[in-house]
């Protein structure tokens, strides 16, 4: 079976910038993409190739195995829920959703029911009615996705689909999106600069930089394998260290992640068990983050960021004490050596 | 006294120890927002009020009089009889002619400028938005005078179109539409179409300004939202732009309406000198001292804009604002 969507060694320059340089990328269907990334890393204009807003420079792009070359936005059998949903304010909600019947030709009473039926799949029943002046973010959220959804895409792009919601609805909607997608069986591809968005929905992850694609695979994958700085960095909070570092406490002459919650803080003198790391140092700040306490201690070589979920709050600032992490915890990343 | 006993007095001063008036009157507005607003809108309420509505209320009343026909005196008691009068056929035909002007006039510049506003709007950028404005603005900084009397030469018989349509060997089309009965005349400059031109040429500026800015405020994402749910460019423009341009279009269209409908000057200079609303108030209140009837004649405009609004209302027109 041929990818839901197919990158091609896709390049786009906006004058001299090269917003998105020589990407491949096979997105399978059914799958729950995303597309992660710093702002101006190209992973918003992958998103708009995909919908038919930008053409490539260079390479091909292929949507169920039909190349889409030159195809327009409007014959394209993708839908786009838009940053900042982008609905018509001359519409009320039910024509919102309605429209894309519309302009297929879908006649009054069938495209009205199936308008109500998208809006109950996404838990507004009943507001056909409304003016969307009148809705709030969370709401026009939804009507935005029933609006994309009740044309029955064969992928469904989702533009930081979460950014404009406050924390508590933002978690709710992760649920119910990767609920919708499972249950609809669609394939969805959505863009975000928040990783933890990334890695709690998306069945594979695409980490850009530069326009290119750094490092693909699934959140585990890249979170507990980074293969280089910059995903060690971005995604999650790493410490990186220098090959000698990594080298004088058992590991590889490479660049090397070690995340914080692997590092265990114990007082001076503790014994290190086997197979297992230690480095001294002295405590610079503590930072209580509820569920865990952030310690950033500083070795004779560098400082490190321990993350402890109980224990560390007996500690404070200036104290002396031995991090003690295993040998396995530490990942050599290629690339950057 | 102990520091610390004096301190909260000394940091935090009350109301009543601050001096000079200055304090006082700033003072009393921080406290009672609602009287400073007042204060900053009485003049203009008073000028409003007064001069505006006042003035306009006294055209009423006027208009609600009468004149005795044989003395030529102003009647000052409430009567419909001016109205009546308003209503003869010679009246009427002045007041058709005049609305259907105003009409014609504003569709031909909604469809004229519409273009010319998309593309100002979607397409000019840097000192191609420059130009525009400037072309657009231009006109409006010289004399309205000096400008109708230049198309009265433009249009006239030995004018530059006549001259330019002989050159190209097209005159049958100036002389089959002058020959064309109501609208045609001896020439561009006495006639209807003559009229119905400079109308257009004057107020144009006033219809492209509205629709540009409507224009403006349509984001381009709605564009690409319409697009990527199957909308050819066609069918984006008439129901998503279109549309949500409407209130420029009926903004602008209540400015080259009204404007033609009280305009006095262009139908005397440019024309076939058959009367329009303007000229017949100008007419009446000058040398026929008939201000009931002038009067009379200055409500069928208000009236007339009155019922527009409300109908553009009641088709949706300004939902969107």
């Amino acid at each position: 079976m041929s990818p839901a969507v197919r990158f091609t060694n896709v390049s786009r320059r906006f004058g001299a910038v090269r917003a998105v340089d020589g990407v491949s990328l096979d997105i399978a269907p059914g799958e729950f993409f995303a597309m992660l990334g710093p702002s101006g890393s190209g992973k918003t204009t992958c998103l708009r190739l995909i919908a038919g807003f930008e053409q490539p420079d260079d390479g091909h792009i292929d949507i169920f195995g039909e190349t889409v070359d030159g195809v327009p936005p409007y014959k394209r059998n993708v839908n786009t829920v838009f940053q900042d949903y982008a609905l018509f304010p001359h519409l009320t909600v039910g024509e919102n959703v309605a429209y894309g019947l519309m302009i297929k030709g879908v006649d009054r009473s069938e495209r009205e029911k199936q308008a109500k039926d998208a809006l109950a799949m996404v838990k507004l029943a009943g507001y056909e009615q409304r003016r969307t002046a009148q809705l709030s973010g969370g709401q026009r959220q939804r009507v935005a996705l029933a609006r994309a959804l009740v044309n029955g895409p064969k992928v469904l792009l989702l533009d930081e689909p979460l950014g404009a919601l406050d924390l508590k609805l933002r978690e709710q909607m992760q649920d119910e999106l990767k609920t919708l997608q499972r249950d609809l069986g669609i394939t969805f591809v959505f863009v975000t600069h928040d990783q933890g968005e990334a890695l709690s929905m998306a069945d594979r992850v695409a980490i850009f930089n530069d326009g290119k694609i750094v490092q693909i695979g699934s959140p585990s994958d890249v979170y507990e394998r980074p293969t280089s700085r910059f995903v060690a960095d971005f995604v999650g909070s790493s410490n990186v260290l220098p090959p000698q570092f990594a080298t004088s406490h058992g590991g590889a002459h490479w660049w090397t992640s070690l995340r914080p919650e692997k590092i265990s803080v114990a007082g001076p003198a503790t014994l290190v068990p086997a197979v297992h790391a230690h480095a001294d140092g002295e405590i610079k700040s503590v930072s209580y983050k509820g569920s865990v306490t952030r310690l950033t201690v500083a070795t004779d070589e560098l400082r490190l960021i321990a993350e402890s979920p109980i224990g560390a709050a007996k500690f404070k600032q200036g104290d002396r004490v031995r991090l003690i992490w295993p040998k396995s915890a530490m990942i050599a990343m290629e690339g950057d050596a | 006294m102990s520091l610390s006993a004096a301190s909260p007095q000394t940091i935090v001063p009350s109301v009543g120890q601050r001096s000079g008036i200055v304090e006082a009157i700033s003072d009393l507005f921080f406290a009672r927002p609602k009287f400073l607003t007042l204060v900053l809108l009485l003049p203009p309420l008073l000028w409003i009020g007064i001069v505006y509505v006042g003035s306009l209320f006294a055209l009423l009343l006027q208009s609600f009089y009468s004149l005795d026909d044989f003395s030529g005196v102003i009647i000052h008691e409430v009567t419909l009889s001016t109205y009546a009068q308003l209503l003869e056929d010679a009246n009427i035909q002045i007041i058709v002619r005049t609305v259907l002007m105003s009409a014609v006039v504003t569709v031909a510049c909604a469809i004229i400028a519409f273009p010319i506003a998309y593309y100002a709007a979607r397409y000019a950028r840097g000192w191609t938005k420059a130009l525009f404005y400037l072309a657009v603005m231009m006109p409006l900084w010289s004399s309205y005078l000096v400008k109708v009397y230049a198309w009265k030469l433009i249009l006239a018989k030995e004018g530059i179109v006549t001259w330019l349509a002989a050159k190209l060997h097209v005159s049958w089309v100036i002389d089959g539409l002058l020959a064309v009965p109501i609208i045609g005349g001896p020439s561009l400059s006495f006639s209807y179409i003559g009229t119905f031109l400079v109308f257009v040429y004057i107020w144009i500026p006033y219809m492209i300004l509205p629709i540009q800015a409507a224009l403006e405020r349509v984001p381009t994402n709605y564009i690409e939202a319409s697009a990527d749910l199957g909308a050819s460019s066609r069918q984006t423009f008439w129901t998503v732009i279109f549309p949500l341009a409407l209130p420029g279009i009926i903004a602008g269209s209540i400015f080259t309406f009204s404007l033609t409908l009280g305009d006095y000057i262009i139908p005397q200079i440019v024309g076939n000198s058959r009367l329009f609303i303007g000229q017949a108030v100008y007419t009446l209140q000058g040398t026929a001292g008939n201000i009931p009837l002038a009067a009379a004649f200055t409500v069928v405009p208000m009236a007339i804009m009155g019922v527009y609004l409300w109908m553009a209302k009641r088709m949706g027109a300004f939902d969107v604002l």
